[in-house]
């Protein structure tokens, strides 16, 4: 599996990351080799193989339907890049 | 002082031969002095150190101190700390101080540990090398131009230089193992779910799991007693009884099966290694344990398994970085697009790039059956193997890694040679199998780690078996030189 440049420029798009106009080569080559190494596993037959999520096939625990959380609004947002009166500031995203 | 271990440490504050203050300032001395040299610490935690430590010592005068009151460790830096910097070896959280405790954290405060502080490792805890961190390659103890494996990198050289006496770290593919290898300590990889997630910083859900970094088998019981345990914060987390790890301990090894896998012993095996491991286990068989060859024939493919799965789930994870509500946030951004990327290239480093870029094209629609979903059954036929194994042996054993640790910079321009370094540990992580890495030797002048490989839940097991090696051999007591 070989990738082009605009593939490494639509997935870094999907995954929302800039990458450098002068990285994007070294990213080419090093995913296509990546891919290469993984290609390797689709030489084996796993026809009617139930897929394993998780190691000891444990399904996620159910709990009653009660309130849990305390609010730590003001402790979680200390840490937060930019807020106002307990909302979380962005740049304008509707003109 | 700085050779003793866990159990020698807290027989000496029991008896009171120092005080967990005068043992804290010591090994805070130490790490001013030596860790320049070895960079395996991002943040000391000197204040709170102290702080703790005389607590620690409050409660040993009033008798109410516990197995663990007033020992020191340090953190790897992925476990969050309140209000210290817990930064995962990232620039996207280099100014981000938790505002919780991990459960795992929260647990050892409890036990009345003493944190020197968070230990230093690769980037969102992907490497194998300690390389890919945003705070520099820590270096190995034995070799400072080796790196110490990673990802728990720093938590290896901590140890291995006497920095402090254990760590804790986390191991998605390899992560407590392949350093311990190299670095020449004592690692345990618990049974995933075993100890809780709660407060980990995710790399990968379905493959993490915290565990101990320390000199023995016995030290790592110790801490394992401290960490194990149902954790409602955790939803993989299992409600099993957690049994006391330093009870059996003990136990002979008479009547003991081991397999090899011969697949463990293959051309990409450093034949020296081989040689050690093979040592190490005829040290077994004086010990009574009987030895059968093994094959656990989908070893290869654990390795194209892992470099989808592990990405797949950490461009999920890692799609919280996004600058609006901790972390790292881009200068000036034009609009939330562009927020995005910029705080994402930015704050990342290439290695995260990477797999995150690789598990965006792996998850794309079209691409799901041939990746992701070929991946999960590919895990399931690894689970398999091991599973068939382990009804004919009680361990299997083989080499932590194919090579002793390699040069800084040597595998950095071309990640697929890194990858192939973990091709013994990865299939543990996919099977969610428990696993050690133990000092089994040296190859010029570089340690050589055994691993040892158990049964769902076979923690108690295998710390006895690492215990009884380390009663009869030295090699967990081997220094680097100069320390």
């Amino acid at each position: 599996m070989s990738l082009d440049r605009s593939d490494v420029e639509r997935i870094a798009h999907l995954a929302r990351l800039q990458i450098d106009e002068s990285d994007i080569p070294s990213y080419t080559e090093n995913l296509s080799s990546i891919l290469n190494l993984i290609d390797q596993m689709q030489q084996t037959d796993t026809s009617g193989v139930e897929p394993l999520a998780n190691p000891l096939d444990a399904v996620l625990r159910l709990r009653e339907d009660v309130v849990s959380e305390v609010n730590q609004r003001a402790a979680l947002q200390s840490v937060s890049p930019a807020v106002e009166e307990g909302l979380f500031l962005v740049p304008k995203v509707i003109e | 002082m700085f050779d003793k271990t866990l159990a020698e440490l807290a027989e000496g504050l029991r008896k009171g031969e120092f005080s967990s203050v005068e043992l804290t300032q010591a090994y805070l001395e130490r790490i001013k002095n030596e860790d320049n040299r070895y960079n395996s610490f991002i943040t000391v935690t000197e204040e709170q150190a102290l702080e703790q430590a005389r607590a620690a010592d409050a409660a040993i005068a009033a008798g109410t101190a516990g197995a663990f009151t007033g020992l020191p460790i340090a953190h790897k830096d992925l476990f969050c700390t309140q209000g210290v910097r817990t930064s995962c070896g990232s620039k996207m959280l280099d100014n981000f101080a938790s505002p919780y405790d991990a459960t795992v954290v929260a647990k050892f405060k409890q036990a009345g540990a003493v944190m020197l502080g968070k230990t230093n490792m690769d980037e969102f805890a992907m490497g194998s090398s300690n390389e890919s961190s945003f705070y520099g390659a820590a270096r190995n103890p034995w070799n400072t131009d080796c790196v110490p494996g990673g990802s728990s990198g720093g938590s290896g050289a901590a140890v291995a230089a006497r920095l402090t006496p254990a760590a804790t770290g986390s191991d998605t593919g390899g992560s407590i193992r392949q350093p311990a290898a190299l670095c020449g300590i004592t690692g345990l990889k618990p049974t995933y779910g075993r100890v809780s997630r709660y407060g980990m910083i995710a790399y990968a859900s379905s493959l993490d799991q915290g565990g101990p970094m320390a000199h023995t088998a016995e030290d790592c019981a110790i801490m394992l007693n401290v960490m194990a345990g149902f954790d409602p914060m955790d939803s993989t987390c299992l409600n099993r009884e957690v049994p006391d790890y330093t009870a059996t301990l003990n136990e002979s090894l008479a009547g003991l099966k081991i397999g090899l896998p011969k697949e463990y012993f293959s051309e990409a095996l450093d034949p020296q290694i081989a040689e050690r491991v093979k040592a190490a286990v005829a040290e077994f068989e004086k010990l009574g344990a009987t030895v059968k060859e093994v094959s656990l024939p989908r070893t290869e493919l654990s390795i194209p398994a892992y470099y989808i799965i592990a990405p797949a789930e950490a461009s999920s994870n890692l799609s919280r970085f996004d600058g609006v509500r901790y972390g790292y946030r881009c200068e000036n951004p034009q609009d939330l697009e562009d927020m995005y990327k910029r705080t994402r290239g930015e704050g990342f480093g290439a290695e995260v790039k990477r797999r995150i870029m690789v598990g965006t094209y792996a998850l794309c629609a079209g691409y799901y059956d041939a990746y992701y979903n070929k991946a999960q059954q590919i895990r399931r036929l690894i689970q398999q193997d091991f599973i068939r194994v382990l009804e004919e042996v009680d361990v299997i054993m083989g080499p932590t890694t194919p090579h002793p640790a390699f040069r800084i910079g040597e595998k950095n321009n071309d990640p697929v040679s890194m990858y192939m370094e973990d091709i013994f540990t990865l299939s543990l992580n996919l099977a969610g199998l428990p696993g050690m890495s133990v000092p089994c030797g040296q190859v010029n002048g570089l340690p050589v780690g055994l691993q040892i490989i158990g049964n769902y839940f076979a923690e108690a097991k295998l710390l006895n078996v690492a215990h009884q090696f380390q009663q009869a051999t030295d090699w967990h007591k081997q220094a680097p030189a100069g320390i």
